[in-house]
């Protein structure tokens, strides 16, 4: 018979690498990393589009002018303009504007194409200017907002200001309901891991219910015992959660390379492939496997301590 | 070392089904030796189930080690425990751990160093004779072999306390006999012993004091 050695490190006192789920453990952890990652990827998406409506179309107003070629009504002392430049005027003027643009004519064409066709250089409509004006990053109220749509339609009559703002208001809204709904999935898919776990932890006390009586009966206390599941839990929810992981990597990849010229203005390719994942997500995929881990953990230390509480 | 006081014991909790054990009250000393005879069902397992601490009485005042079990914490049962060795007729080694490391087992969970480990078990497996069984699984020994490593398993620790539940129950002739010297050779060195059998030619070759079981009640004591 062969020499007694020391304990060899991860010594499997209680057996069970035999009976605690080494095979559908692994594999139900891994489909539930794939989801989380995909969820996670998910809020962090619907983030990022809540800030980007925010910061883009939040701060933009449009004013349009009809007949702006137009001359506008000549105040005492003033010079003769039209009434798209007194709007323009009054625009730039005004505190908490960034910026203000007058759309030249051919973009204005451009923006019709869609409806009109190449006929929208030719067909004489009557069309008003618009000037696309940027807030400064304080924007201006709703109060003020009101006041100087009333400056610019006694400036030059007909002159409409249109705010986006409630339009972001409600889009912001469905992005964050969006990212809730995300969060709640990421809830629920950790829920149903640690379910997972205690059905596995549970199977394992019944495989092992006799070695753990023996040896509870030798001394060993609750932690001792549940230590050991708690260790293995945990092994095989990482091993789990890195394959799920690794699996979701390409999908996101994929996905994150469409949505690439959404947010790089049409600009397809213009990062390297790996850069198209979001920094956030390159931390968040390694981290799956740790909070898989501490579920694991935490979820057979709660299972055996509960079921050792039979015991004397 | 073991006191009972009109001790009873109902499985299920104080409104569970029948008492097993009614109003048991006896004492033994450090050092001690004592027979627990009785036929099937009389008891003998469930007293010594109180006596390891697998069990809690449901009424009566039970001190085993100095502690009153009946009161004591739960989290206070395991090192108690640890100072308690038993043997049993179905042996009860862990299947998946070799015999030197089913002996082992009781002096890791006292959190001894593994050196030393090594050094215990391996002289434990060598006083019962199987110093060349070290390596070996349960399911390589016979029965009698089974039941030296458990015997090995439960003195390893040194326990001031050794129950033995028909110990000799799966044995041939010699090998219960070899079985009652190890038992009386732990006994001289200070243990004390109760052995739940039986077999009443093991018990007339090893006269020694006997408690009689019947029913659940302590009949004989002496």
């Amino acid at each position: 018979m062969g020499k007694p050695s020391l304990r060899p490190r991860g010594f499997d006192d209680l057996g069970l690498r035999r009976v605690f789920g080494d095979r559908m453990l692994p594999l139900l952890v891994a489909a539930m990393a794939f989801l989380a990652a995909l969820a996670g990827a998910g809020a962090m998406a619907a983030a990022n589009l809540a800030d980007h409506w925010r910061e883009g179309a939040g701060s933009a107003l449009t004013v349009q002018v009809p007949r702006p070629g137009g001359a506008a009504a000549a105040g005492p002392g003033t010079v003769e303009e039209t009434r798209i430049d007194r709007i323009t005027g009054i625009l730039r003027g005004t505190p908490g504007i960034a910026e203000t643009r007058a759309l030249p004519e051919s973009e204005l064409n451009e923006l019709l194409r869609p409806w009109l066709g190449r006929d929208a250089e030719t067909a004489s409509l009557p069309l008003p200017g618009v000037v696309a004006v940027r807030m400064a990053e304080n924007g201006l109220d709703d109060s003020v907002l009101a006041r100087l749509a009333a400056q610019l339609s006694a400036a030059a009559p007909g002159t409409t200001l249109e705010a986006h703002r409630p339009w972001v208001r409600r889009l912001s809204l469905l992005a964050r309901s969006l990212q809730a709904c995300a969060w709640a999935a990421l809830g629920l898919v950790a829920a149903v891991a640690a379910a997972v776990i205690a059905v596995a932890t549970r199977g394992g006390l019944a495989l092992r219910r006799e070695v753990i009586e023996t040896v509870h009966g030798l001394g060993a206390t609750d932690g001792y015992i549940a230590c050991r599941f708690a260790r293995r839990a945990a092994g095989l929810a990482v091993l789990g959660a890195v394959i799920g992981a690794l699996a979701a990597l390409p999908v996101l990849l994929g996905l994150a390379n469409l949505a690439t010229p959404f947010q790089t203005n049409g600009a397809v390719g213009s990062a390297p492939w790996l850069a198209a994942l979001p920094p956030a997500l390159w931390i968040g995929l390694p981290v799956l496997p740790l909070a898989a881990g501490l579920i694991g953990f935490a979820t057979a230390q709660g299972t055996v301590r509960r079921w050792l509480r039979r015991l004397p | 070392m073991v006191r009972l006081d009109e001790v009873g014991l109902r499985y299920g909790g104080t409104r569970g089904g029948p008492e097993i054990l009614r109003d048991i009250s006896f004492s033994i000393g450090p050092g001690g030796f004592r027979w627990l005879l009785g036929r099937s069902g009389a008891g003998k397992t469930s007293l010594l189930r109180l006596l390891s601490l697998a069990a809690r009485p449901t009424r009566g005042t039970l001190i085993v080690l100095g502690a009153d079990i009946g009161l004591v914490p739960r989290r206070a049962l395991p090192p108690l425990r640890r100072r308690i060795g038993m043997v049993f007729q179905d042996f009860r080694l862990l299947p998946h751990l070799t015999a030197f490391d089913n002996v082992a087992l009781p002096l890791r969970l006292a959190g001894r160093p593994e050196g030393q480990i090594t050094v215990d078990a391996t002289e434990m497996l060598r006083w019962v004779g199987l110093a060349d069984k070290t390596g070996a699984w349960p399911a390589e020994l016979s029965g009698g072999e089974q039941q030296r490593v458990a015997i090995a398993r439960a003195v390893a620790g040194r326990p001031s306390l050794l129950l033995a539940d028909e110990p000799t129950g799966n044995l041939d002739e010699g090998q219960a006999e070899r079985l009652m010297q190890l038992l009386a050779e732990l006994n001289r060195l200070g243990t004390t012993v109760v052995v739940a059998t039986h077999n009443d030619a093991l018990v007339e070759r090893h006269p020694a004091r006997a408690m009689v079981l019947e029913h659940g009640r302590l009949v004989e004591d002496g």
